[in-house]
Parts: structure tokens; sequence; C-alpha cells
């Protein structure tokens, strides 16, 4: 049997740079890796690639393995879980850490059923036992009501992690590392789905998952013309507008601006929730957040629990006079 | 088309969180006072079947492990319109992982014998773990695509639209096939009342392990290959400070105000 050491990042990338999770992957791998005694080792697979290794390697990689091929441009399932497959094997580690993301959440558990492990799933902590030496996976369970701890016997270890959950790498350029190319050898008859075409839903403005301050609007805003006054705070603070999943159902908000368990996970500075009522699936998405500020008519509502302040009252009330006030603070 | 939908029991997500306990001694939740539901992901694959249905005929077969299932509760899907309800009902079957789980479940598809579609929900409500769907493609050598939105069979294959963090992609795949949804499929509809009569006279069909030809020491608690040490609930710090005025305008505005003190602003 082959003997599992050291960690594996899988590092996503995208427009020629490493994405955000990748560096949040390497910071939690480097972590595990020291733990462990053994080595971090980083992933990248796609096309062209292999320019972004040094970048794992300023991220705190030891190794970067590269698998950089025209056939695995776009995501596709069965290529890319015959390239990480053979990365896996080769690098044989005892630990692999994954986003959790469209493309993480859709190849982890292939993975750990191809090689007849298990995977735990939007882990928001990851630990080694310092008896045992296995991974403890921690995860959200009962939409957020709940956490487990999880671990296995059987190598490896694979974990995919919430996004904006770990503290990433810092990079430093000096750090050397080595740099491993894979060939993908991908039989093109054996990858059964093919992209056809991709659509981006564009949202004006600052992106959710980057913005320092976050709008969100609930059941109780009502109305498409109710999140436009949402937008007007959120241009105010330079955020932007989230919505709890009523809204989006309602087709009040976009899909995409969607908030918590199945939806967005977004970890901004400021969140101030309007009209919602903060149930554990949308408090996933946003617990990481630094202050939350509730507003509500109910003062019941469990979001008041979760919040650093809060209002209880008529949102269209409280709302232009708040965002008017805030628009004077931050222009003197 | 023959579509199988995994899809199980699960207890009220939605139920008030103080409905909501962990029995420390046995690692498991429990939930008093709320009866449990069809899992809302997996009513949400019967839904994205019984849509192919609609458009382009064929038969929807439910398909639930677990222990104490209530009738009315897994026969929702055929009140919703599916045609088979099998159920993989038995002690040995509880408790177990995504592991075995799927290895469960596959082995009943397999069973089945005929099926161009495998619908999972994205995730369960209660296990939170995403696995059971791909991992029952990748023991029966399908290809699978996770968090479909929305699904059309066009000359034997599968058309389908992916969720992405900006959009979506639109992927075309051979059958068979799995896919994983969630709410972006859209509302499940509401069982008709002839749908509920019609579920009320179907017996379930009832699978033990021997059914399925599966070893017990791969099933439920014995075949978990991930072990939870610990089930917890998280413990809210903080406190919210309540902001107030004569009227709601000025509660506001002061809210503004302590945002600035606070330094947050
Ligand atoms: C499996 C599953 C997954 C889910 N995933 C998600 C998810 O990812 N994201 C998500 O958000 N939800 C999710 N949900 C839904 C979740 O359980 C809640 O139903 C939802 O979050 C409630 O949204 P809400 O707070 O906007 O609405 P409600 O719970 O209806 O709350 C509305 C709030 O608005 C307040 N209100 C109404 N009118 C006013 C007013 N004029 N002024 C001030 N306050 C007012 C009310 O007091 C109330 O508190 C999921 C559910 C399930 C079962």
């Amino acid at each position: 049997m082959t003997e599992h050491k050291g960690v594996m990042v899988f590092c996503e990338a995208g427009n020629g740079k490493l994405s955000s999770i990748a560096a949040e992957g390497l910071g939690a791998g480097r972590k595990l890796a020291d733990d462990l005694g053994g080595e971090l080792n980083a992933v990248l697979i796609g096309e062209g690639v292999g320019g972004l290794a040094q970048e794992a390697i300023a991220l705190g990689a030891d190794k970067a393995y590269t698998i950089d091929d025209p056939a695995l441009k776009d995501y596709r399932m069965d290529a890319y879980l015959a390239a990480l497959e053979k990365a896996v094997k080769q690098a044989a580690p005892q630990v692999v850490v994954m986003g959790q993301t469209a493309i993480g959440r859709d190849l982890a558990p292939r993975l750990a059923f191809r090689l007849d492990c298990t995977a735990a799933l939007d882990c928001v902590d990851l630990a080694i036992d310092p008896q045992t030496r296995r991974l403890l996976q921690t995860k959200p369970v009962y939409g957020g009501n709940a956490r487990a701890i999880f671990t296995s016997d059987t190598d490896p270890q694979i974990a995919t992690i919430r996004t904006k959950a770990m503290t990433p790498a810092v990079h430093d350029g000096s750090r050397k590392g080595e740099v491993i190319n894979i060939s993908a050898g991908i039989d093109p008859a054996a990858v059964r789905t093919a992209v056809i075409d991709r659509v981006v839903e564009a949202v004006e403005g600052i992106k959710l998952e980057d913005a320092q301050s976050v709008v969100a609007g609930g059941r109780g805003i009502g109305s498409a013309d109710g999140f436009k006054q949402l937008e007007e705070l959120a241009r105010a603070l330079k955020g932007a507008v989230g919505a709890s999943r009523p809204p989006c159902d309602n087709g009040w908000a976009p899909e995409t601006i969607q908030i918590g368990l199945t939806g967005k996970i977004v970890a901004p500075e400021l969140y101030i929730a309007v009209a919602i009522s903060g149930s554990s699936q949308h408090m996933s998405g946003c617990s990481g957040c630094k202050t939350i500020v509730a507003i509500n008519k109910d003062p019941e509502a469990n979001i008041f629990k979760e919040a650093r302040f809060g209002v209880v009252g008529d949102w269209k009330k409280i709302l232009p006079a708040f965002t008017s006030k805030v628009r004077e603070l931050l222009a003197g | 088309m023959n579509m199988v939908v995994c899809v199980k029991q699960v207890i009220d997500p939605e139920a008030p969180p103080a409905s909501f306990k962990i029995d420390a001694a046995t690692n498991k939740a429990v939930q008093a006072g709320v009866p449990p539901v069809i899992d809302h992901y997996g009513e949400y694959a019967v839904e994205a079947a019984l849509r192919i249905k609609d458009a382009s005929g064929g038969k929807v077969t439910a398909l639930s492990l677990g222990v104490n299932l209530l009738r009315e509760v897994v026969k929702k899907p055929l009140s919703m319109g599916a045609d088979e309800l099998v159920l993989l009902e038995d002690p040995t079957f509880d408790g177990g992982d995504s592991w075995s789980t799927a290895r469960a479940l596959a082995a009943a598809i397999k069973k089945l014998g005929e099926y161009d579609l495998i619908l999972c929900g994205r995730e369960a409500s209660d296990t939170n773990a995403g696995q059971v769907g791909p991992g029952i493609a990748e023991l029966l050598g399908l290809p699978s695509v996770t968090l479909v939105k929305k699904i059309d069979i066009v000359d034997g294959k599968a058309r389908v639209e992916r969720v992405t963090a900006d959009g979506y992609e639109v992927i075309e795949m051979s059958l068979p096939a799995l896919v994983t949804v969630s709410n972006e499929v859209g509302e499940p509809r509401y069982p008709t009342i002839k749908g509920i009569m019609a579920a009320k006279k179907k017996e379930p069909v009832v699978w033990k392990p021997a059914d399925i030809g599966l070893d017990a020491a791969l099933l439920g608690a014995a075949g978990r290959r991930a072990a939870m040490l610990k089930l917890f609930q998280p413990v809210r710090e903080g406190k919210c400070e309540m902001v107030e005025g004569d009227t709601p305008e000025e509660a506001g505005a002061n809210l503004a105000l302590k945002l600035r003190e606070a330094k947050v602003l």
C-alpha cells in the first residue's frame, strides 16, 4: 500500500490568475501540512495554468503539479476527474483540500468515490488531531443549525472548504519550490459532457462576493421596487445588494444574489439585513460578516440574535432616513 | 425516459430553531413535536423529473432510504405525479454516511434495471453532505452534473443548465446520466386531489438488503467510511444593541450615527 503523506490543494484559476479560494485553500493547507510535518503540494488543472505554478509556490506550496492541456480548457467533470486522479495518485497526499465552488462540489465527491474513500464538503474548519494525526473536518449540518466534526481512516482524506471561511495564504515572491508537469492524456471519447454555452448574468456595480458592505433584503421587502431602495443604500456604501431566498424565488431579485446555504457565502465588514427573519439557512451565508445590522418590524425575529445593531420597525420608514444620514456622514 | 429520483425523509428544516436539539448521548438531532417532511432539495428533483415527463413522457420512480418512513411523507412524490415508489426500509440501512447510502441506492437503481436519468437533490437538508448524487453516478459509471436548473432532452441527450457563481453553463451530456438540482429549477407543484387519491391507493415496494444483493457490512452504520466525532450547536456570542428614536425616521438616522460612532461607517 502506498503511504499517503502531506497535503494537496486543488487550486482553481480564472482569467489568468489563481482564484481567491486557491489562496484560502493554500492558507489552510500550509497549516495542516506543518501540523503533519509534511509537504504542501498544489495542483493546477486547466489550459494555460502552467504559468501559475510559481504563484502557488509564492502562496506556500512546496511543489506545484500542473496539468496543462487544451482538453482541460472548460471544466468538464470526466476530464478534470481523470487529471486530478492522476495527480493525487502520483503525489499520494494524506489530505486533499478543494474549494466548495461550482467545480469543487462537483469534483470532490466523485474523486472520493473513485478512490474508495470519503470527503466532507463545505468545511468551515480543518485541523489535524494531535493524537491520531487524522484530519478533523468541521462542517455545518441541519441547514446551519448544528455543526459536525468528521474524520475517516481511509486515505486521502478529502475536504472542500467554504469560501471565505479560511485565512488566505500571504504571497511571498521569494519562496522557492518545485514544478512538476503531468501530462493530461485525456481520452476524448471518455469525456461525456460538452460545454456548449456559458451565460454570465451580469450584475451592475461591485461583485457581491467582493463587496465590503452588503445590503440584503428579505421577504418583507415585498417587491422589485423595494430592492431599488436597497440599491440606493448599497451605492452610498459602495457595496452590493444581496437577498434571502424568497425575493429570488419571487423574481424581485436575480438568483445570483441569493445569500445562504444554497446561495452565495459572503463575509463583508458590514451586512445590513432588511426585513430578513434570520433563518439558519440564510445565516449560513453571512455568519462570517464582521458586523451585522438588522432592520425588522418583529422584535422577536431571530436576526436580532445574530446582529450587533438593530432597529425594530417598518423598513419603509426607517431605510430612507438611514440612507440619507449615511450619505451625509460619508460625504462629510 | 425512465427516471429515478432519490428523495428522503428529513426533520423539518423550517421548523422554529427552538424545536431543534441535539441529544449528546447519541450524537443525533431531535426535533420535539414537529413531524418529519420530505426533503425540499429532493422535492425539487421530483419536480424536475415531472417536468421532463410533462414535456416528453416517461416514467418517474421515487426511491427513498431510511427507517420509520411515514407513508404520508414518503408518498409525497407519488401525489405530485411520480409513477412508482420504492423504499429501502430496514434498520440495516440506518445510521449510514454518504458512502454506504450511495452504495445502497446505486444497488437499488441497478436492480430497477432500465434508467435514463437519475435525479437527486444537491444535498439533503439534514446532513448537507452533497455527496450521494455524484457518488451514485461514480458507482454506476455515469456522467453527472451538479446544481442543474433546467433539463431538456434533445435527440437522446440531456441538455442541462448548470448554475455557476455568475450565471450558468449549458452542458450537453450523454444518457444515462445523473443530475442534482436545487431551488433554481422552480417551485415544486402542489399535489392535486387526484394525485393524493392515487398515492393513497398505491403501495410502495419495500426492499431489504438481501433484495439489492448487498452485504450488511457495506450498509448503514456498519458501512460508514466517515466517522462523526461530534455534533454540536455553536454558541452565539454577542448581543444586539437596539437603536431607537421618537419616530422610525429618527431611529433610521440614529442607526447611521451609531454605526459611525462604532467606526463601522
Ligand atoms: C433546504 C433549504 C435551503 C434553504 N436555503 C436558503 C438560502 O440559501 N438562503 C435563504 O435566504 N433562505 C434559504 N432557505 C429558506 C429559509 O429557510 C427561509 O425560509 C428564508 O431565509 C426566509 O427568508 P426571509 O427572512 O426573507 O423571509 P421570512 O422568514 O418570511 O422573514 C421576513 C421578515 O421580514 C420582516 N418584515 C416584513 N415586513 C417588514 C417591514 N415592512 N419592515 C420590516 N420588517 C419586515 C418580518 O418580520 C420577517 O422577520 C432554505 C430553506 C430550505 C428548507
